[in-house]
């Protein structure tokens, strides 16, 4: 294609449904010739999408930021403003600042070639889904659901992003970091000998808590703490220790098939209506079991005081290997620099997008997203739980008929013995 | 629930420790605000020698070294194999009499502080209570975004990952708590006491002696003076060791060299010291810290460095400075102000001066969080 021909192409990929379908059989090095500009959209401008921003336009200089959208609105203005302030040339935003629930829906019609989606993660599915049929480009954050009907529309978009032809990188940056990537291609080569159990653990102090801001709606009270409420956050195991289970899940090339756990909420949260301060648990100890019989112990806990341990062990026949510290044995495999893993995966996703070779790692994300939420359940429900059941699983943790003024009601701390599968 | 908050005047006034009960949840523990600024004596009425400081409702004590007043030559010769270019000029420095952490603050100090429930974590003070404090109160650390030990050893063990400001808003819960002047050491008294009247590379005679003074990335990957946390330890890897397990100095000082490196109160000018006159002995020598992030200087070296390395951070007059990558790992923006994430090789040391510098006095923690 000639230069012009990309950018009406890039037009045309703007507009969703119809005319997405019709091109998406068109290979996707648009901006194989290195000089395009790649108009990106941020969608959530809390801490972690303000990072996600400034890591793209470092990963690579065709990237701008195009257009923004949060569910508040000096949200939104603030990462443009402060993103101004440092780096004028590359913010092109206009006036596509988008606020609302329905923010995301005007971004994903403004333009932008690649969308950021790093709002809390009770939105991911929706969002992902929009900016799947919209035929985006995609950095999606982890988790990327929060309950089964979630997960099972991310499975369906697996296919589907496929088919378009576009890139989905998911912010499970471990896999983009050169010390794991090499240790686990050395467990993966045999150098600890068959694998016979792994450990791995997100232990520490615990999160932030915002107090409430005057007469502040429900709505964006829980979503300025988010992290507090099941439906926006799905619990620290889903949102935070996703994470680790995801390398174990990379270790074991796949997905445990069941889970039994204990766990509870009582020392690290604050005590209240659940309105107020939220509902979802402080520490978790799951145990996972993967096809072949292996057991992966997994435990997560936001306590104050305990030894802190974010870490991934895996034991084989032959000595163990501590993929956090990019050990074998006693030896470390990988003593260089890296690159802030924050900033590769973009790098990584760019470079596939320009090669059009684009990466889809929604599969893999969607599975370590759901392994977090099996454990979670086989924790809340006190039972053991398939992979199988979860699939079929219609517990939505979404409140219905979402607004923002909407008075929100919120389901009590989850009661193992008493809380349904 | 709204709350209202009414503030003795005398918190105002800061002329002491005002009381605040923040009751929005029944059982939240009433969270005691305290002034801005904690009032100190200017000078420490205490006898010169070493004391130990207990913190005031815990069992955690630890142990002030006496410093007499002394003059000495600050930096390194030219000459000096493993040197830094901003080591020099070399400039005659006097610094006034000071008590020094005999050792590095350990995490069982720290928690105190980051646990403590009678400070708001920053971010949590309630906005109608931010509008009569202020906006330095003191708070304690945000949690972590990993993890604060990376696998290494915690109880008796260095504090790590610890940002400057972070260190400061330690000594100024110490000042609060204790009534004590307490603050980072400058960078002319931290050189002072590490030397204890050695010229020469490190603060003892022969240089081959590091190992008795010193953990370093030689020595370090061993389980002795660990504790059962050290996971690193139990692998054999090089990691943080119980501080005052090595040989003190002949001021009674232990882990100046190796361990983890130091922070030092000085905010960093590489022009500062050639500014300072080479003809004259320069009272205190210390440029002031501001409310910037970026830089300030570390020192000693800690269990990760060789004497062996193109710089020897391990060496008496050798200045680490900090900068914006020390927090890459860092995901979110604005970046912490508190941790240095992956960072695992800074802690600090305390320091009370017996009588403060003028330009010292009323020091207080100032970086805020903001995009950087």
């Amino acid at each position: 294609m000639s230069t012009t021909d990309r950018r009406d192409f890039l037009k045309t990929g703007a507009v969703a449904g119809a005319a997405a379908a019709a091109v998406s059989l068109i290979p996707t090095a648009v901006h194989a010739a290195g000089n395009d500009v790649i108009k990106v959209g941020l969608i959530g401008c809390g801490g972690r999408g303000s990072g996600a921003i400034h890591d793209s336009l470092e990963a690579d200089k065709s990237t701008q930021l195009f257009a923004v959208a949060d569910f508040f609105e000096d949200r939104a203005k603030g990462a443009v403003s402060n993103l101004q302030k440092k780096q004028a040339d590359r913010v092109n935003v206009g006036e596509r600042v988008f606020h609302g629930l329905n923010g995301y829906k005007q971004l994903l019609e403004s333009g932008v070639d690649l969308v950021i989606l790093a709002t809390p993660p009770g939105f991911r599915p929706v969002h992902l889904e929009a900016a799947v049929k919209a035929n985006k480009h995609i950095f999606c954050e982890k988790p990327v659901a929060v309950d089964g009907p979630g997960i099972k529309k991310c499975l369906e978009l697996v296919e589907e992003s496929k088919k378009n032809g576009k890139a989905v990188v998911a912010g499970t940056q471990r896999r983009h970091q050169a010390g794991y990537i090499e240790t686990i291609k050395q467990i993966k080569d045999g150098a600890i000998g068959d694998i016979v159990s792994a450990r791995c653990a997100w232990n520490n102090n615990g999160i932030w808590f915002n107090a409430r801001n005057g007469s502040e709606a429900d709505v964006a009270y829980q979503i300025r703490n988010w992290y507090h409420y099941l439906w926006l956050c799905g619990d620290h195991i889903v949102e935070q220790h996703v994470h680790n289970l995801d390398v174990i899940n990379w270790v074991m090339g796949a997905h445990p098939v069941k889970a039994v756990a204990l766990g509870g909420r009582g020392f690290g949260r604050k005590s209240g209506a659940p309105e107020e301060v939220g509902n979802i648990w402080d520490h978790f100890a799951v145990e996972f079991e993967y096809p072949n019989g292996v057991p992966l112990y997994s435990y997560c806990a936001h306590v104050p005081g305990i030894v802190s341990d974010v870490s991934e062990t895996v034991y084989g026949s032959k000595g163990r290997s501590h993929v956090n510290r990019y050990s074998i044995g006693k030896k470390r495999v990988f003593e260089g620099t890296e690159i802030n893993p924050y900033v590769q995966e973009h790098i990584d996703l760019i470079q596939s997008i320009k090669a059009g070779k684009p990466l889809n790692e929604l599969q893999s994300v969607t599975e370590s997203t759901m392994t977090a939420i099996l454990g979670r359940t086989a924790a809340y429900s006190g039972q053991v739980v398939t992979w199988d059941q979860m699939l079929k699983s219609t517990n939505s943790t979404m409140p219905d008929g979402l607004t923002e003024q909407t008075a929100l009601k919120v389901p009590p701390v989850p009661v193992p013995g008493k809380y349904k599968v | 629930m709204k709350v209202r908050y009414t503030v003795p005047s005398l918190v105002l006034a800061a002329a002491s420790v005002g009381v605040v009960f923040a009751t929005s949840r029944a059982d939240d523990a009433a969270k005691q605000l305290v002034p801005p600024a904690p009032v100190v004596p200017v000078k420490l009425d205490l006898p010169a020698k070493n004391f130990t400081e207990t913190l005031p409702g815990t069992e955690v004590k630890f142990e002030m070294v006496y410093v007499p007043t002394g003059e000495y030559t600050m930096g390194s010769p030219d000459d000096e194999p493993g040197r830094d270019a901003n080591e020099g000029p070399r400039r005659k420095v006097k610094v006034k009499a000071f008590w020094l952490g005999k050792c590095e603050v350990t995490w069982d100090e720290y928690y105190k502080f980051w646990n403590d429930e009678k400070l708001f974590m920053a971010g949590e003070v309630p906005e109608d209570l931010k509008k009569v404090l202020g906006p330095d109160a003191i708070t304690k650390p945000t949690n972590t975004f990993v993890d604060e030990l990376y696998d290494h050893g915690r109880d008796g063990h260095p504090a790590v990952c610890m940002s400057h400001h972070a260190a400061m808003m330690y000594c100024h819960w110490l000042r609060w708590k204790t009534k004590k002047g307490y603050r980072l050491p400058t960078e002319a008294e931290w050189e002072f006491a590490c030397r204890a009247g050695h010229d020469g590379p490190y603060g003892f005679d022969k240089a081959e002696k590091l190992g008795d003074y010193a953990w370093y990335k030689e020595n370090s990957a061993t389980k002795d003076s660990t504790d059962p946390n050290s996971r690193r330890a139990d692998d054999g890897e090089p990691t943080t060791h119980k501080v005052g397990t090595k040989k003190a100095n002949k001021l009674g000082l232990h882990d100046m060299h190796g361990n983890v490196s130091e922070w030092c109160l000085d905010q960093y000018d590489p022009k500062f010291r050639e500014s300072l006159p080479a003809d004259k002995v320069i009272l205190g020598a210390f440029n002031k810290p501001t409310d910037k992030k970026w830089s300030h200087v570390v020192r000693g070296g800690s269990w990760a460095d060789l004497p062996t390395d193109p710089v020897n951070r391990l060496r008496s007059a050798s200045r680490r400075v900090s900068d914006r990558t020390w927090m890459k790992n860092d995901p979110q923006v604005p970046r912490s102000i508190w941790w240095l994430t992956k960072l695992d090789v800074v802690g600090f040391r305390v320091c009370v001066p017996v009588e403060e510098y003028p330009e010292l006095v009323g020091l207080k923690p100032m970086v805020e969080k903001k995009p950087d």
